[in-house]
């Protein structure tokens, strides 16, 4: 079901903590039952000034980088598929909803947090211009790149959740182990 | 050094620690509803993994919309029950015999103390109020639980949150989950256990101690749970009877579970709720709460009583004593919805039902409804709804909508007036 996940491109900056799942897909949406139908839907419901649901800065990010509490309330895994299914298999914030984070590691992609000091230079890089970001899970470092600058940041993962992403999820790793 | 209730139940569901910090724990229960389980059916056969471990273990039922709405409800519907069919998952209930998860399933007895959970539902954490540790969990963890029986949580930290005073007339614990969420803020418990303690919980009946773990999640807990004493015993009677030469006797094997005196905790907060006031929730998110006499005058077109955390017989209780002989106020429309067909049949029986219909409310079957905008009771844009639920997010009821959290006694008396109003004033 999973095409080839690829931790690396555009970055579109969402600068608001809380983002909940009924922004990132409305529970009206839960009657589908494949993934690639909640495809037209990501962030359909996110009001944030300046953002755009429709627009080309969403439809060509691969990454997306928030603040805190990123993905709370449901646990729906709509909302990590609807970012899947549109190519954005990295989320970087300050923190994440538990649930959500752990569907976005047990579908083999990364929510990555990073401290505040980092995300505020993260979300200063973005006043440049296009931010590229691309995460090289081995040596756990995320490179942020404009046309004039780039920054380096490293992470921590814990090594269960590094393990899913490199087994492609958790059916995989549960189904060879248990 | 003693341990957490939460920490005993760990470690004796542990199946694996496969790296450090992560705990693979066998499962007593995996729960499944129409909405979240069907793409983990639909994808376990497209990996050729068309099994179950367990199927007594495995409890379904379909109550987010239900009966059926349109042909793609009808579809989600028809997968879960052929699904439960194909592998004699007995206990799944359909249009007649279905009700709202969190109530459903604890009223059939199938929730123990000392039991591990899980469901692809964020309220799952009701289910802590019989000292189980119960999270919710995405379609992913559910595929891997139907499969192995098994799901991964990260080693434990709990919040003791100790609750101390006498409640004041008027005053529930619907109220007092939406103070300690405001206290919390909506990731204040963010990977935690919230233990749940002191006098009022236990004066609390097993109700109002589920009203309480249902809305841990909306402080980001994986789990509220609670200690399983006498009430949780009785309760649980009718069908562990056959188990135990005493009441007692159940309590002393159930104790085991209970928190040691010694237990380390990362947090302990208490609240003295002598003066609590009634609570009611302002803006988008379940933090943001104040007592309903800041609140009280604010106009609302809708009231909706029933859901996961307040659609069960003692909240239906509470609202139709305020309602008896009233009527609603013409400018709003009052949805009721009983969780469970006893908890209809027991509304019927105490005339309840009849109480509602008399004031104006309509009254549906048993389901998830007007809740999160997926079925009926949808909001039109800029409407503002009065509800039991437990989630006020943007557009929750349906886009453009408003809701204000409260307790069935504010609900109600918001319904006699149309404006917010403190149900002591009722």
């Amino acid at each position: 079901m999973n095409g080839k996940k690829v931790f690396e491109g555009p970055a579109i900056f969402l600068d608001r903590s809380d983002i909940n799942t009924d922004e990132i897909i409305p529970a009206k949406y839960l009657t589908e039952v494949t993934k690639e139908a909640l495809q037209p839907y990501m962030l359909e419901d996110l009001k944030l000034e300046g953002f755009d649901p429709k627009g080309d800065k969403l439809r060509n990010a691969r990454v997306v980088v928030s603040r805190e509490n990123f993905g709370c309330g449901s646990s729906r895994e709509h909302a990590p598929w609807v970012f899947e299914v549109n190519g954005v298999h990295t989320i970087i914030a300050e923190s994440y909803a538990r649930i959500f984070r752990q569907n976005m590691f047990n579908g083999g992609m990364l929510a990555i947090e990073l401290p505040k000091a980092d995300l505020d230079r993260l979300f200063d890089l973005e006043k440049k211009g296009e931010v590229t970001i691309s995460v090289d899970l081995k040596s756990q470092t995320i490179t942020a790149a404009t046309a004039v600058t780039t920054e380096a940041f490293s992470f921590e993962i814990s090594p269960f959740d590094k393990a899913l992403v490199e087994a492609g999820g958790w059916v995989e790793f549960a189904d060879a182990r248990y | 050094m003693g341990k957490t209730i939460t920490e005993k139940i760990f470690e004796a569901h542990l199946r694996d620690e496969p790296f450090p910090g992560t705990m693979v724990l066998d499962l007593d229960r995996v729960l499944c509803h129409e909405i979240t389980t069907p793409v983990a059916i639909a994808d376990l056969a497209w990996r050729g993994k068309d099994r179950v471990f367990d199927s007594t273990k495995i409890k379904a039922v379909i109550d987010h919309v239900t009966p059926s709405k349109d042909s793609k409800t009808a579809t989600q519907a028809k997968m879960l029950r052929d699904w439960a069919r194909r592998h004699g998952i007995r206990d799944f209930f359909d249009v007649g015999h279905n009700g709202v998860c969190h109530a459903l399933f604890p009223e059939k007895g199938y929730i123990r103390p000392g039991f591990t959970v899980i469901m692809g539902d964020s309220h799952t954490c009701t289910h802590g109020a019989f000292g189980a540790f119960a999270a919710g969990v995405g379609t992913t963890d559910l595929e891997v639980g139907i499969l192995k029986g098994v799901c991964a949580f990260r080693t434990p930290k709990t919040i003791r949150v100790d609750l101390v005073g006498q409640l004041p007339e008027g005053v529930y614990a619907k109220d007092v989950i939406l103070y300690v969420i405001g206290h919390l803020g909506v990731n204040g418990a963010t990977d935690r256990v919230i233990e749940f303690r002191g006098s009022v919980v236990d004066e609390f009946s097993m109700e109002a101690r589920m009203t309480l773990c249902n809305m841990a999640i909306e402080a980001g807990g994986t789990c509220g749970i609670c200690m399983p004493d006498m009430t949780t015993v009785d309760y649980l009677w009718p069908f562990i009877a056959g188990e135990y030469a005493s009441r007692e006797a159940a309590l002393e094997q159930y104790r085991q579970w209970c928190s040691d005196e010694d237990a380390v905790y990362e947090k302990v907060l208490q609240f003295d709720v002598s003066t609590l006031e009634p609570q009611v929730t302002f803006g988008y998110k379940p933090d943001c709460v104040k007592p309903v006499a800041e609140m009280a005058g604010t106009p609302v077109d809708q009231i909706y009583i029933g859901t996961c955390t307040n659609g069960r017989i003692e909240d239906l209780r509470v609202a139709a004593a305020i309602l008896k002989g009233k009527k609603i106020a013409d400018s709003v429309r009052g949805i009721v919805s009983p969780a469970t067909p006893k908890i209809f049949n027991d509304a019927l029986q105490e005339g309840i039902i009849q109480i509602f219909m008399d004031s104006g409310f309509c009254v549906t079957n048993p389901t998830c409804g007007a809740c999160l905008g997926m079925s009926n009771g949808v909001l039109a844009e800029g409407e503002v709804a009065a509800s039991t639920s437990n989630r006020n997010f943007n557009g929750r009821m349906g886009k453009g909508g408003m809701v204000h959290l409260m307790s069935p006694a504010t609900a109600a008396a918001t319904a006699l007036t149309g404006v917010i109003t403190d149900p002591r004033q009722a």
